[in-house]
């Protein structure tokens, strides 16, 4: 792309890429066009041969002239995928495999059909829908940080020119004041989105107060919380609009560079952001004079290594300046002295994604959406037990049952919902009783969570708190930096006390003692690694204390998850002598005769993990 | 452990490309892991050479971050998600039946050099839970009893 000179020649390109990319989705001049999800979850599911079979197709049938074809990111709604979806119709279908690509060319694109096999069925009612915007799923969404997200080829800078992209950029390089950028982002009451939610504007206040000749804006795209993936998805579908307000940023408070921190477990996301980066450098939105205004700004992408901590706002500062990613004590905080000892801001991919359309429409009208302390949208990964596995966002104050069970569709096999946990392993469950609160920064700490970057785990009648507890602390126990004592020592102490009571070798002692650890480690510990570490275990006792006891006392997992306390054996009435188990079993302590005696399982070399019960075709295998 | 004089000099070469950044030290470093699979204090003392790091700390570093490794890695390496969208969904069974097929424990190699198991935490498909990577193909929602028949097309790839 040639260099965009000033103000003018980028609305020019903005209105004739805005024209472009419209018609393309409403179909003018009859033409078609398809969006195939190229995001990290589809991708796993083959839709990279997908796009290529469409485009191959569409040559060999001559349709290139009027049918598109377009890899753009995720759909939100993952475990659904990979989604292939037909425009001006808006007809999506799911579950999409390289061999459906022919009868969607010949039946759906020629033959004007719909193919009912690959339409969504609503896990609640049964139906099937055709157009998109009638699921459920995506009907009570408002989309803001995923502006683009899906619609949008992320390699491709035109399509986000055409996507509302650098309109904000030039608004504040021409007609605003940094001052007046931190206004309004001050007005829209924006919380930061990567965990601490800390009002934006306040931070960036902070780091324009301080007279420095160099400060930096970081973006924290460590995502650490496993099992959330929302800036994944951001800078995956939408790089530009993260990186725009990145820049804005900049501006606003003083800072000429800017750094990008993102985990090196999402090679797409990286790849796609550097592209955006070249592309916006060729077209003069990254660099000097930007825009012919004579602001500079530049750009650079670190990638991380593999720790969660990282995460940690100041332990990330260390991992730029390429040392051991410990924490550094606060204050001073970075506004004040951060990267190589200069202000530096850093915020969240989704907080940065939100700035573009604050300073399009308005604090004000951002400010509209949302609860008296959270404004705005939110978006939430929503994983585990529940039909519905991806991400969404909605405004802040939906409740957890909307998020649940009108978007998630409910939780799969008709199981009963248990808990669902929020924060990551910093956070806590919330239960049942909890369904009908809305969600925002605020009543989540009151209910004892936290609303940490978006990652919301759903949990069944299947899974047991106190091994989800021990999950998370062995996770912690992992992550800990070991910089400071209550948080290394105490940390390991309580996962050996859950592993002894998971292991039937627990007492009421070891609840006592589990409780004092909590609390020594959130009061001791320097960083919020270790301060919110011991939550989920305060959290699962407050909610599941029954299930701790069971542990204890009746020396039982009532989920049938705790392997020492769980056994599986052979109902010799039922058995039908097939050995099928025996020989699946892979350390073969399942003995008997074929077709004449009944098969019985050694306990003292059985290693439970399960196989047997899975292969028995009888139902013969007991797990309890 | 004797390095060759190509991957010596390559790494040199490596850090001089980097060495109008500023605090390169965590770039080269992923550099050289991905191309060469670890970074063995041998070259950890290149790297001190050619960037003015006291290699003590580079081992420091080296040592904190899981990306890095000290040793060798399989062929094929292997990543068991224990995220939590994929813990949920019984990853630890999977990873307990990889490690039971292979012999080996997370983290280690097995001694034919082809499979190295990794427990991993979240890899962003958590929607497709539990989630299986080897060497970045990722295996969508693995149940245990599969998993044989994805070493299987690994080992026959290689004859074995
Ligand atoms: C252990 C730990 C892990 C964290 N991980 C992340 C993360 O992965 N992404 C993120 O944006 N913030 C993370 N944070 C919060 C950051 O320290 C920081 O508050 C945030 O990046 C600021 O951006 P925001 O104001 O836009 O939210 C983490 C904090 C702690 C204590
Ligand atoms: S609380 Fe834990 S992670 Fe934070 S500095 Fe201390 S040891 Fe490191
Ligand atoms: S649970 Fe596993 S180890 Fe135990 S008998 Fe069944 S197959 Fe064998
Ligand atoms: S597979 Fe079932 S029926 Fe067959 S021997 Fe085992 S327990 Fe009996
Ligand atoms: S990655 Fe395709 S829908 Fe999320
Ligand atoms: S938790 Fe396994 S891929 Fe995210």
């Amino acid at each position: 792309m040639e260099k965009i000179l000033n103000p003018e020649a980028l609305d020019q390109k903005i209105a004739e890429c805005t024209e472009k990319l419209n018609d393309k989705l409403a179909g003018k001049g009859g033409k078609r066009a398809i969006l195939v999800c190229g995001g990290t979850g589809c991708l796993a599911n083959d839709s990279q041969p997908i796009f290529d079979k469409i485009a191959e197709e569409l040559k060999a049938r001559n349709l290139e002239d009027k049918v598109s074809v377009t890899r753009v990111g995720c759909f939100g709604m993952c475990s659904q995928g990979p989604f292939v979806k037909i425009l001006p119709e808006d007809t999506l279908y799911c579950k999409v495999k390289p061999s459906d690509v022919e009868r969607i060319m010949t039946e759906g694109i020629e033959g004007g059909k719909i193919i009912e096999d690959l339409l969504y069925v609503d896990p609640v009612s049964g139906e099937k829908i055709v157009h998109q915007s009638d699921i459920p799923f995506y009907k009570k969404q408002q989309k803001v940080a995923l502006h683009g997200v899906s619609t949008i080829d992320p390699l491709v800078i035109d399509e986000a020119l055409g996507c509302d992209g650098f309109k904000a950029l030039r608004k504040v390089l021409t007609s605003m004041k940094p001052q007046e950028v931190i206004d309004e982002v001050l007005k829209s009451g924006l919380r930061g989105r990567g965990g601490g939610g800390f009002p934006t504007g306040r931070k960036w206040q902070f780091a324009a107060n301080v007279n420095a000749p160099q400060k930096y804006i970081v973006c924290n795209g460590d995502e650490g919380d496993p099992g959330a993936f929302m800036d994944e998805s951001m800078l995956e579908g939408n790089p530009y609009a993260v990186v725009e307000g990145m820049e804005i940023a900049g501006y606003a408070f003083g800072a000429t560079e800017g750094y990008f921190y993102v985990r090196a477990e999402y090679p797409v996301a990286v790849a796609r952001l550097k592209n955006a980066i070249a592309e916006m450098r060729k077209a003069g939105l990254i660099g000097k004079n930007i825009l012919g205004t004579g602001w500079n700004f530049d750009v650079h992408l670190r990638e991380g290594a593999g720790a969660f901590v990282c995460g940690e706002e100041t332990a990330l500062l260390n991992s730029i300046e390429g040392k051991r990613g410990m924490p550094r004590p606060r204050p001073p905080y970075p506004a004040i002295k951060g990267l190589w000892g200069c202000p530096t801001c850093v915020n969240n991919v989704e907080t940065l994604a939100q700035i573009g359309y604050i300073i399009r429409v308005g604090g004000e009208n951002f400010a509209k959406v949302g609860t008296e302390g959270s404004k705005g949208t939110k978006v939430f990964a929503l994983g585990g037990k529940v039909n519905n596995v991806g991400l969404v966002e909605v405004p802040m104050g939906t409740t957890l049952r909307t998020l649940i069970y009108d978007i998630g569709g409910g939780i799969p096999g008709g199981k009963k919902f248990k808990a669902i946990q929020t924060g990551g392993p910093s956070g806590g469950c919330l239960t049942e009783k909890d369904l009908d609160t809305p969600i925002d920064y605020d009543t989540l700490v009151a209910r004892g969570s936290m609303m940490g970057s978006g990652g919301a785990i759903v949990m069944d009648e299947d899974n047991c708190m106190v091994d989800v507890a021990k999950f998370y602390m062995d996770f912690i126990c992992d992550e800990s930096c070991g910089k400071c004592s209550p948080c290394r020592i105490g940390t390991k102490r309580i996962y050996e006390l859950l592993t002894e009571i998971v292991e039937g070798r627990g007492t009421i002692e070891t609840l006592e003692e589990l409780k004092d650890l909590a609390k020594i480690t959130k009061n001791n510990s320097l960083c919020a690694l270790g301060q919110t570490a011991a939550n989920p275990i305060s959290s699962t006792m407050a909610n599941f204390y029954d299930e701790y006891l069971a542990h204890i006392q009746d020396k039982k997992c009532p989920a049938h998850v705790c392997k020492s306390l769980s056994r599986y054996y052979i109902d010799p009435e039922k058995c039908k002598k097939c050995s099928a188990c025996a020989r699946a079993c892979p350390v073969n302590c399942i003995k008997g005769v074929p077709g004449k005696e009944p098969y019985v399982i050694d306990q003292s070399k059985c290693i439970k993990c399960g196989t047997c019960m899975g292969t028995c075709k009888f139902g013969s295998i007991i797990h309890e | 452990m004797k390095i060759r004089l190509e991957v010596i000099k390559d790494v040199r070469e490596i850090c001089q490309q980097h060495k109008d950044e500023p605090s390169p030290l965590i770039v080269i470093l992923e550099e050289v892991q991905k191309k060469y699979g670890y970074v063995p204090v041998e070259l950890q003392e290149v790297i001190s050479e050619e960037t003015g790091v006291p290699a003590a700390e580079i081992y420091g570093v080296v040592t904190f971050y899981s990306f890095f490794s000290l040793t060798p890695k399989g062929k094929y390496v292997i990543h068991v998600c224990l995220g939590t969208a994929c813990y949920v969904k019984n990853a630890q069974n999977v990873l307990d039946k990889i490690c039971t097929i292979l012999g080996i424990k997370p983290g280690e190699t097995t001694e034919d050099g082809l499979f190295t198991i990794e427990a991993v935490r979240c890899m962003g498909a958590c929607a497709l839970a539990p989630a299986v990577s080897i060497n970045g193909r990722v295996f969508p929602r693995v149940q245990a009893t599969e998993v044989d028949k994805i070493l299987n097309e690994y080992r026959s790839k290689e004859g074995k």
